[in-house]
């Protein structure tokens, strides 16, 4: 039901308005995924052609390589593991996990 | 005070009162009985009278929308219509009170389609009561005037930031010609003064997003905050009031208790019908009859602990709605009504008229009849049918 890390009514602009720009990146979406995308790190290529169709910005990389994947705002659609040509990518569902 | 008293139509004094309010931007549609408002206020518009600019609309669902977009822009902006306009512009009338957009709107009440009709009953606003708009209800030409004026200021409070409709009775009041005291142009200009934008999109320096995707996570919490702004307009009501009657000389508050006091039989009424009932109060108590009357000026909020405290002592009160909630129980004001009274240690005996459907006229051998059921329901202590349908044919 609530939520105590969320800000209260008194404490938010009013009418939903988005008065500092940029705040999309701490508003979590990862909660809507039902199934999360895992790299097999061994197969991976880092050919990066994940992180060119990832809608949501979620594939995370350092100097050309694929670094991880933000779970904080993946929604977990399943483009990545499509795309990729190598297969390193699985969409295991979320019932799996603990976390 | 010496302002000049004019013989003019309902609608004809507010465009004067929206001429002296002189607002940015006034996008508007015309529909009966509204018309006539809008015909005039585009006059002023024409002749340079005003520095508004008004946007003529292909409907009131653009109406409401224009006024959405230049509100937050950061103008000050109006609009009217009645009935069947303001039925069109339902969606967007959420959209301007989550948006907290003070758009002024007057309301000429009019029976909603269908079948068509263009005569009054409160049907129109009152499906609008949950759009968290302040609503006020006029008795006639003059307080249609002064209650213009005076919802610029209370929707444009920093604690409140609402919308405000202006209710008045069609062709009753908004073609009915009486005297009234308008305000000297400068002193309507003090009085609501330099509009205050609150987060207005033209401040490039300041960029905000109006209207992003709100789910579960704040919804609630944005229509908490909604919750407690139009409860705060109810003591910005009464603290304009009070600014009002110094420019004006004229009284106003939440509600008007007429030979209230002392009574022991009251109607409760909105709008036009409390000024037949005035008349039949004041005939009853030349035959020394202790009757009284409650008109309620606030309908949104909900005054009801002042409801309540007004209306306790009585032995029976009728409540006249010119709506019906169907298949509810009761009329929208009868609801609240005796609800309100639910807290009370005494609970008067209480009955609901719904009366006046389409423009049915109320008169004052009507009113007299139900002061007289009134009184049968003291002797008896009985009520009968608890909701009752007035002046239809059976």
């Amino acid at each position: 039901m609530s939520d105590d890390k969320k800000l209260g009514w008194k404490e938010i602009p009013e009418g939903g308005l988005i008065i500092k720009a940029g705040n999309s990146a701490t508003y979590e979406t990862g909660s809507w995924r039902s199934s999360r995308p895992v790299r097999d790190v061994d197969k991976c290529t880092n050919c990066l052609i994940c992180w060119v169709y990832c809608p949501d910005s979620s594939i995370l990389t350092s100097e050309g390589k694929l670094t991880g994947i933000d779970y904080y705002h993946c929604k977990g659609c399943g483009i990545c593991a499509e795309e990729c040509p190598v297969k390193a990518i699985k969409m295991v569902d979320e019932k799996e996990f603990t976390d | 005070m010496n302002n000049k008293i004019t013989a003019i139509t309902g609608n004809e004094a507010v465009a004067y009162a929206i001429k002296q309010i002189n607002p940015d931007v006034m996008a508007a549609y015309p529909i009966t009985p509204q018309t006539a408002l809008i015909q005039k206020f585009s006059e002023y518009v024409a002749d340079g009278l005003v520095d508004t600019e008004f946007v003529t609309v292909e409907s009131e669902h653009s109406a409401m929308s224009a006024c959405v977009g230049a509100a937050a822009a950061g103008g000050r902006v109006m609009t009217a219509t009645a009935a069947n306009g303001l039925a069109l512009m339902f969606e967007i009338l959420y959209v301007a009170s989550s948006n907290r957009l003070p758009i002024i709107m007057p309301m000429v009440n009019r029976a909603l389609s269908g079948p068509i009709n263009i005569h009054c009953d409160h049907g129109d606003s009152m499906a609008a009561r949950g759009s968290s708009w302040i609503q006020i209800y006029s008795e006639n030409v003059q307080e249609a005037y002064d209650n213009t004026i005076q919802a610029v200021r209370i929707a444009e409070h920093m604690q409140v930031r609402l919308p405000a409709m202006v209710m008045y009775d069609g062709f009753i009041t908004s073609h009915g010609i009486e005297c009234v005291e308008f305000l000297d142009d400068d002193k309507v200009a003090k009085f609501v003064g330099e509009y205050p934008p609150r987060y207005p999109l033209l401040d490039i320096n300041h960029p905000v997003t109006y209207g992003p995707l709100d789910l579960y996570d704040y919804y609630f919490e944005h229509k908490r905050q909604q919750a407690e702004a139009i409860k705060n307009a109810q003591k910005i009501v009464l603290e304009v009031a009070e600014e009002f009657k110094q420019i004006s000389g004229r009284e106003y508050g939440l509600f008007e208790e007429y030979q209230l006091s002392d009574a022991e039989r009251a109607i409760v009424v909105l709008s036009s019908t409390a000024g037949t009932t005035k008349q039949v109060v004041d005939e009853l108590r030349v035959k020394g009859e202790k009757v009284g009357l409650l008109k309620l000026r606030l309908f949104r909020p909900f005054p009801y602990k002042e409801i309540a405290k007004a209306l306790s002592h009585l032995k029976a009160i009728a409540i006249l709605d010119r709506s019906d909630s169907f298949g509810g129980f009761g009329g929208p004001l009868f609801t609240e009504i005796r609800s309100a009274l639910l807290d009370s240690e005494k609970i008067p005996q209480n009955v609901n008229y719904i009366y006046g459907l389409g423009g049915r006229d109320i008169n004052q051998t009507d009113i007299t009849s139900i002061y007289t059921d009134l009184e049968k329901i003291v002797e008896t202590g009985k009520v009968g049918e608890r909701v009752k349908y007035f002046g239809v044919r059976e």
